[in-house]
């Protein structure tokens, strides 16, 4: 069920994210969402992509870092509570969320949420089981 | 154990009969250095030494020592002692750190030279019937010619790759079937990276032995390089100053390196005080070339540490063996108070499953001594979050902080990001130096 997250190593040099957006945008390749997680010497570019591998690929070629990370993913509803919803029924399972990040679907009325947990098995399993909808890699393509 | 010898007669001469050679050949060497180079009789002069007084090699101590900066003082004829038309060659140190060294070399002494090579290249079961593959440089820099001399003597197809194109190195060493491989053990891991990268396995090659030499490597990289290439990795040793790669080298025993002693006198000395020290003890190797023509040293301090040992070897030959240099004494750096080998660090990576892709870089902020080392991480070691990459650069720092005593600063870089080297390695960026501090 993952989401498959693209990871890129980005040290904090002059230039280094423009490698990243111009390969991406060369290989025709859509960012759906991104997040950045950074320290003082370098951050951790984290992407979902309409297509993963060959954007792992394209950015292999270009000389970048990259590792691919499994997440899980989630539709809400574009309204109050949807998110609070999620949170506390992990809260409750006591599976500890090490980061998230959520995007808009204009089309459908949906919001993404992607998940970072340390088992996500058992964190799909828990959150199918409570009414939550997962997204797979083909919701990602056709948004 | 196969006992492969080029020159039986003397890499198994018993060591009485060694030092009866030494000896004659000592005598000679002073008188001839005396008689022709006036650097040396003004130094021979200035202690008080007249070439009768030495006798044998009991009288070695007495000689003065020679320094690289007497060499570099010598540039470029100062220290020839033969006439220019009966040289032949020359070759030339990088000059990194100041003044080039400029050696000279008659025919006699690149016959030498290659003797000694070719003497490494059997000792690690080379023969005719192999294919030598030797990417050291070619040029002023004695790695290429010198093991190109040797596999020639040996009678191993040559291949004459010198330095550098990865590319077309692999490409020969596959297509032509390399089975000795001679170069720097930076190069040969590098090579080793990009064969995996290649999709070839450690068995898809024929390389049996490799001779690696021309800068510090640790044990720890030894057997990285025999697992990466499926080989069995020696040692081998040399300086332009005394020739070159074959002043020593290593047989199939792998544990220390046998000098050519009928062609080279060694002793281990104090650095500070210049006390000859007894065998096996640690200290500063000094060498007095007993055959060279062109340009003969007499105790010319290496300035590398290392220990002797006359133990006997299994594989027959009774030429002393020097242990890998712990470093030499100019690669020391000096860190908050605390010596500090680069070869400490590599050991400590390599122990902890890092590959020896590092540079070492030494400051000074509000006057204390800052030392950060750049490793590159290890693509298994990558996920997504910086907390898994922190917790593996404090893990290492502690490592390292057990093995020297202080506290590095760790940073884990992309892979590759950490310019390859195809000739000697730059290890180390001592910024202090640019500050004017004498390091």
């Amino acid at each position: 069920m993952a989401i498959k997250q693209l990871s890129i190593f980005v040290e904090n040099k002059e230039g280094k994210l423009v490698t990243i957006t111009d390969t991406i945008a060369k290989a025709n390749i859509d960012i759906r969402a991104l997040s950045v997680a950074d320290t003082q010497e370098f951050g951790i570019f984290r992407l979902i992509v309409t297509d993963p591998e060959k954007a792992k690929a394209a950015l292999e070629s270009s000389g970048c870092f990259v590792s691919i990370t499994n997440i899980v993913g989630v539709a809400i509803a574009d309204e109050p509570g949807s998110l609070s919803k999620v949170v506390n029924i992990l809260a409750r399972h006591n599976i500890n969320i090490e980061y998230m990040y959520a995007f808009i679907t204009v089309s459908k009325k949906f919001a993404y949420v992607v998940l970072r947990v340390a088992d996500n098995a058992a964190a799909e399993k828990i959150l199918t089981e409570n009414g939550i909808k997962l997204i797979e890699e083909k919701d990602i393509t056709s948004i | 154990m196969q006992n492969n010898y080029y020159q039986p007669y003397y890499e198994t001469m018993p060591y009485e009969e060694i030092k009866k050679l030494q000896s004659e050949k000592l005598v000679k060497q002073v008188k001839h250095v005396y008689d022709n180079v006036k650097y040396y009789r003004d130094l021979m002069d200035e202690k008080g030494v007249k070439p009768e007084d030495i006798k044998g090699i009991e009288d070695l101590h007495k000689l003065p020592f020679l320094k690289k900066d007497d060499l570099r003082e010598a540039y470029p004829y100062g220290m020839l002692a033969t006439d220019l038309k009966d040289c032949v060659r020359i070759q030339s140190t990088s000059g990194t750190t100041g003044k080039r060294v400029v050696a000279f070399y008659t025919q006699n002494d690149v016959d030498m030279w290659e003797e000694c090579c070719a003497r490494a290249i059997t000792a690690v079961g080379g023969t005719n019937e192999d294919v030598c593959q030797v990417c050291y440089g070619y040029g002023l820099f004695t790695g290429g010619p010198g093991l190109n001399g040797g596999s020639h003597k040996v009678g191993c197809l040559t291949l004459p790759m010198s330095s550098g194109n990865t590319e077309r190195q692999i490409q020969f060493m596959m297509d032509l079937n390399a089975t000795i491989l001679c170069c720097t053990p930076s190069y040969a891991a590098y090579i080793g990276e990009s064969l995996k990268e290649r999709g070839y396995k450690p068995e898809d090659n024929k390389l049996k032995a490799g001779i690696f030499g021309a800068e510090p490597w640790t044990e720890e990289m030894r057997r990285d390089i025999e697992k990466s290439l499926g080989i069995k990795a020696y040692d081998i040793y040399g300086l332009t100053e005394t020739s070159g790669p074959g002043v020593a080298f290593e047989c199939q025993e792998q544990t220390g390196m046998h000098i050519n002693e009928d062609h080279f006198l060694a002793e281990i000395i104090d650095p500070e005080t210049g006390e000859v020290l007894p065998i096996g003890s640690k200290g500063e190797l000094v060498f007095t070339s007993l055959d060279k023509e062109a340009f003969p040293l007499i105790r010319y301090r290496t300035r590398d540490i290392c220990v002797l040992s006359r133990e006997k070897c299994s594989c027959g030959r009774t030429f002393v063996k020097m242990t890998k240099p712990m470093g030499r004494s100019d690669d020391m750096m000096i860190i908050r108070g605390v010596n500090v080998f680069p070869s400490q660090i590599e050991a400590v990576l390599l122990n902890s499953g890092y590959a020896p892709n590092y540079q070492i870089v030494v400051d000074r902020v509000n006057n204390t001594d800052t030392l950060d080392i750049n490793v590159e991480m290890m693509p298994e070691d990558f996920s997504d979050t910086p907390k898994d990459i922190m917790n593996k650069e404090k893990s290492l720092a502690g490592s390292i902080k057990t093995m020297l005593g202080i506290s590095p600063k760790v940073h884990l870089v992309a892979p590759k990001s950490i310019t390859r080297s195809e000739g000697k390695a730059v290890r180390v960026i001592d910024n202090r130096k640019r500050l004017g501090i004498n390091v």
